[in-house]
């Protein structure tokens, strides 16, 4: 009997107003695996982030962590279920410490209300000493121990983004989205993270999805690729198959460069 | 049924009153996510200034026409720059800061304005100070003194109520077996009326219009295209007051008690108004006026009266609670 | 001894505190305890309302409204039992623990009062909360003002003057140390994580209205507690004592000293009542000289005397400053 698989969605739709912004995203992913999502901008990438994640209400199709249906609960309810995510632009808590950061998310879920906190009781004493070293822990896997005093609004833009990862991984997630981890960084930077992701990967046992831009960081690391165009899924296969794709290319590139290279799109292919 | 019928007619000037004044609300909120709390007093502003043209052109005794205009158009200009200067000074400084500084800004504006009219006139003012002066032993220099007497004895005007004269007859009619009607009712509803459909087709059919519901669906992107936002925000605010104004004009034709705190209450309540419409919705501005017009008359006059205040309120905690973004609303899902 | 500590912690600052106030209401004279109280209501006051609007960073401008629902519950209370001598106790421990009771009565009414605003409004955007709050205190007004019981806009006077320096300075005590140890928790860094980024923080698995109501019925406690003080130093209440103008005080406080900073709240409410009596003889440009401020403040310095910080975090710098001045950062 198999576990359950970490992340289920099925033919999940988002429709603002009169625009369909994403239609009949199906996506299923175990523990371990790294699937990456990319697209053109625009494309629906973030939408379907913020489906999963509970910040939109899924318009039609159904989203499932860990075999249970989240869709409709609220983002700190699907948290705790098991998804943590980052945000395209960052969303760091700007005027607390790198270490308030981490520590706040390590209280995800916990129900504890204000008394334990004016009668200074010893379990809250204890609580507070190991979500400490736990915070710290996290800062140490992104590499960012030295900053942990530091405010979150004077890291440096590299630095901003590890933490926001430290923090996602500090709520205990099954499932780690990552949306533009890569954003802004440059090439070195670029391979470190790539090494980060996979060590993360490892030793939490993550299911890890990413979108990104850069095309070899995300061929580099993914076992699998989603490409979305207009709300649409259009490949979903390994790397090497996706890259090869007609419709892929002609997603990012045009038509004309289809042309250009005697490629022709499938036929029967949906634009 | 006359009386139900009075109370329709009753209903309906008031609630013309406070679909002008929610619409100055809704539109700077469409445009600036702002509440202007300010908004209620730039109203009181407007009656007091049209009571001091009228004093000025002694409408009390010779009233006419061509002055009944003058008053009106004054007042607006007044509040119109008043509005302009509330925004330019006041909130444009501080566009780029967290929404929570211009509310408390806004609430110091509305403060300044309800509590800066109840200090006595400036003449009188300046004789207290000189009396200070003259109990330390001191004496207030010529050319000061003389300043002194050439300071207004009739501004701020103070606590105590003035009464707006009455630029016309007021003629009462009964019609339909029973139902209570004044000329005045008749004109204002009229004038209202005037005003809300300038108002749409200043919204929906000029280029000004078009550009301001531009800024108000995304003010970045407006600047982009080549609006000017600045302009165009300064442009909500002087019309917002000016539809102040005239509901300011309009409700001292039949109610010409006035005061520094009238504002108050009328504005809170046509805020209420514009949320039940839907904040930053024009339609919904006036839909909701009259509304809460119509439902304050309605319950005013079949049930306990003294709760009249309170039925606005009650239509708040229902919105909120039933549908916040009101009837014609949309729900605007932030993009993360 | 060591289980001793732990149970004693909690309990040492009003250990230490009631000695030294009430070594201070026996010494000070009558003027200088009038001030003290008018002082420490004004501080629980804004402490209390830095919880929503500083460390919450909500926007909440019905503060009076709590207030007068405590101070009518502990009127009524004391009013009610005013006869009632309690069996076994001298006249003076009696009247103490009536008023004790009427005070946790205040703060316990004004709890569910906010709990019953909160829980609706705090679902929603941020804008709308202030205008729940402020239309909160206008229906608690209209309420009062027809309810025959409530004595309607005359109010219930006569009540015992139990408030003075002792109590009040106990009020302090505990309400600065619900907010600093409320500060310095995990449960305190989830407020704050809400003031920062709220979508951030719902993202990070924290229950964000939840939070935010329960920081809004603990301040909404305490403001009670602040009523009901401040009604039996007067020994009247009515409702024209909390109008939106109270409220907008409260909020100038919490502005000035720096949302988020509790030292701040304290200094700018001892300030502000301080010089509102010395003002006594311009009262009627009190609120003007109160608006200016405001608008002066939100133009110059929106953050207010200490920002988010505490006094010892900035002062350091004050006094370092001139040494560094020279150097570079």
């Amino acid at each position: 009997m198999s576990p359950p698989l970490a992340l289920e969605a099925r033919k999940v739709g988002m429709t603002f107003g009169g625009l369909k912004a994403l239609a009949d995203f199906d996506l299923s992913m175990r523990e371990g695996e790294l699937v990456g999502l990319i697209g053109p901008n625009g494309a629906g990438k973030t939408t379907a982030f913020n489906a999963i994640t509970g910040v939109y209400a899924p318009t039609s199709g159904d989203v499932l962590v860990a075999g249970e249906r989240v869709n409709g609960m609220r983002p700190h309810q699907i948290c705790v279920r098991g998804i943590a995510r980052t945000f395209q632009n960052v969303r760091l808590f700007k005027d607390l410490s790198a270490l308030d950061n981490v520590r706040i998310a390590c209280h995800a879920g916990s129900d504890s209300g204000f008394t334990s906190a004016w009668l200074l009781t010893p379990k809250h004493d204890r609580e507070e000493a190991r979500i400490r070293e736990r915070a710290l822990a996290f800062l140490e896997v992104m590499g960012l121990s030295p900053r942990s005093g530091e405010l979150a609004r004077n890291l440096p833009y590299g630095e901003q983004r590890r933490l926001e990862i430290a923090r996602a991984l500090a709520t205990g997630p099954k499932v780690l989205c990552l949306d533009e981890p890569a954003a802004g960084m440059n090439a070195s930077e670029k391979i470190a993270l790539m090494e980060l992701i996979r060590r993360i990967r490892e030793r939490f046992s993550l299911a890890i999805l990413v979108i990104e831009h850069d095309m070899r960081l995300v061929m580099g690391i993914s076992e699998r690729v989603l490409v979305l165009d207009h709300g649409v899924t259009i490949a979903h296969g390994k790397p090497e198959e996706v890259r090869r794709d007609p419709k892929v290319i002609e997603a990012y590139l045009g038509d004309a460069y289809l042309a250009e290279h005697s490629l022709e799109l499938p036929e029967g292919g949906d634009r | 049924m006359t009386e139900f019928l009075q109370h329709v007619v009753n209903g309906l000037s008031l609630g013309t009153i406070y679909a002008l004044i929610a619409l100055g609300y809704t539109m700077v909120y469409g445009v600036l996510k702002l509440i202007n709390f300010a908004h209620g007093d730039v109203y009181m502003v407007g009656a007091f200034a049209g009571y001091y043209i009228a004093t000025a052109l002694d409408v009390e005794r010779s009233p006419s026409l061509p002055k009944a205009v003058a008053v009106f158009v004054g007042a607006m200009a007044v509040c119109g720059a008043l509005g302009w200067a509330i925004e330019r000074f006041a909130y444009r400084p501080l566009r780029n800061r967290p929404r929570l500084t211009s509310l408390i800004t806004a609430i110091g504006v509305s403060f300044l304005l309800e509590f800066g009219f109840q200090l006595p006139s400036l003449r009188a003012q300046g004789e207290a100070f000189r009396g200070v002066l003259e109990g330390w032993g001191l004496r207030l220099p010529a050319p000061v003194a003389g300043v002194l007497a050439v300071l207004p004895d009739n501004f701020p005007p103070g606590p105590t109520p003035r009464f707006f004269p009455e630029p016309f007859e007021r003629v009462d009619w009964t019609v339909l077996g029973g139902v209570h009607v004044s000329n005045y009712d008749v004109v204002s509803l009229a004038v209202a009326v005037v005003f809300m459909v300038a108002l749409q087709l200043i919204v929906y059919r000029t280029k000004f219009g078009t550009a301001m519901r531009a800024v108000s669906y995304d003010s970045r992107v407006a600047g982009l295209m080549g609006i000017p936002v600045s302009r165009i925000i300064s442009g909500t605010f002087v019309l917002g007051s000016v539809l102040a104004a005239v509901a300011a004009l309009l409700v001292a034709g039949s109610r010409p008690r006035i005061d520094p705190i009238m504002g108050l209450m009328p504005g809170l309540k046509a805020f209420v108004a514009a949320v039940f419409g839907g904040i930053g919705s024009v339609p919904g501005a006036m839909v909701g006026g009259l509304v809460l017009g119509f439902s304050e008359e309605m319950v005013a006059g079949y049930t306990v009266s003294s709760f009249r205040d309170g039925i606005a309120f009650a239509m708040l905690i229902l919105v909120l609670l039933l549908r916040p973004e009101g009837l014609f609303g949309r729900v605007s899902a932030e993009k993360v | 001894m060591g289980r001793l500590r732990l149970l004693l912690r909690p309990v040492v600052p009003f250990a230490v505190a009631a000695p030294m106030l009430w070594g201070l209401q026996v010494l000070a004279p009558q003027d200088v305890a009038i001030i003290l109280v008018a002082i420490g209501v004004n501080v629980i006051l804004a402490v209390s309302l830095n919880v929503v609007n500083g460390f919450t960073g909500q926007f909440s401008i019905g503060h009076a409204a709590f207030m007068a629902v405590g101070a009518y519950t502990a009127a009524l209370i004391t009013t009610g039992f005013r006869e009632v001598q309690i069996a076994h106790l001298p006249v003076g421990i009696s009247d103490a623990v009536i008023f004790a009771l009427a005070l946790v009565a205040a703060m316990a009414v004004a709890s569910v009062a906010g709990l019953l605003v909160g829980i609706p409004s705090l679902r929603l955007r941020g804008d709308y909360l202030a205008i729940v709050t402020l239309g909160f205190g206008e229906i608690i007004r209209v309420v009062i003002e027809n309810t025959r019981a409530l004595g309607q806009a005359t109010g219930i006077s006569g009540l015992p003057a139990a408030t003075n320096v002792l109590w009040t300075g106990m009020g302090v005590v505990a309400t600065v140390v619900m907010a600093r140890r409320l500060l310095v928790s995990t449960q305190g860094r989830a407020l704050l994580a809400i003031r920062e980024d709220e979508v951030a923080a719902e993202a990070m698995g924290i229950d964000t209205v939840g939070w935010k109501v329960r920081a809004f019925v603990i301040s909404a406690a305490f403001a009670g507690l602040a009523g009901g003080l401040l009604v039996h130093r007067i020994m009247l209440v009515t409702p024209r004592m909390f109008t939106f103008v109270k409220s907008m005080e409260v909020v100038v406080m919490v502005v000035l000293g720096g949302m988020g900073s509790i030292t701040g709240s304290i200094i700018a409410a001892t300030v502000l009542t301080v010089a509102l009596e010395w003002l006594r003889g311009l009262d009627q440009y009190r609120m003007v000289i109160y608006s200016i401020l405001l608008i002066a403040l939100m133009l110059t310095r929106p953050t207010g005397l200490f920002g988010t910080k505490e006094i010892w975090d900035t002062l350091p710098r004050w006094l370092g400053g001139r040494r560094a001045a020279g150097g570079a950062r």
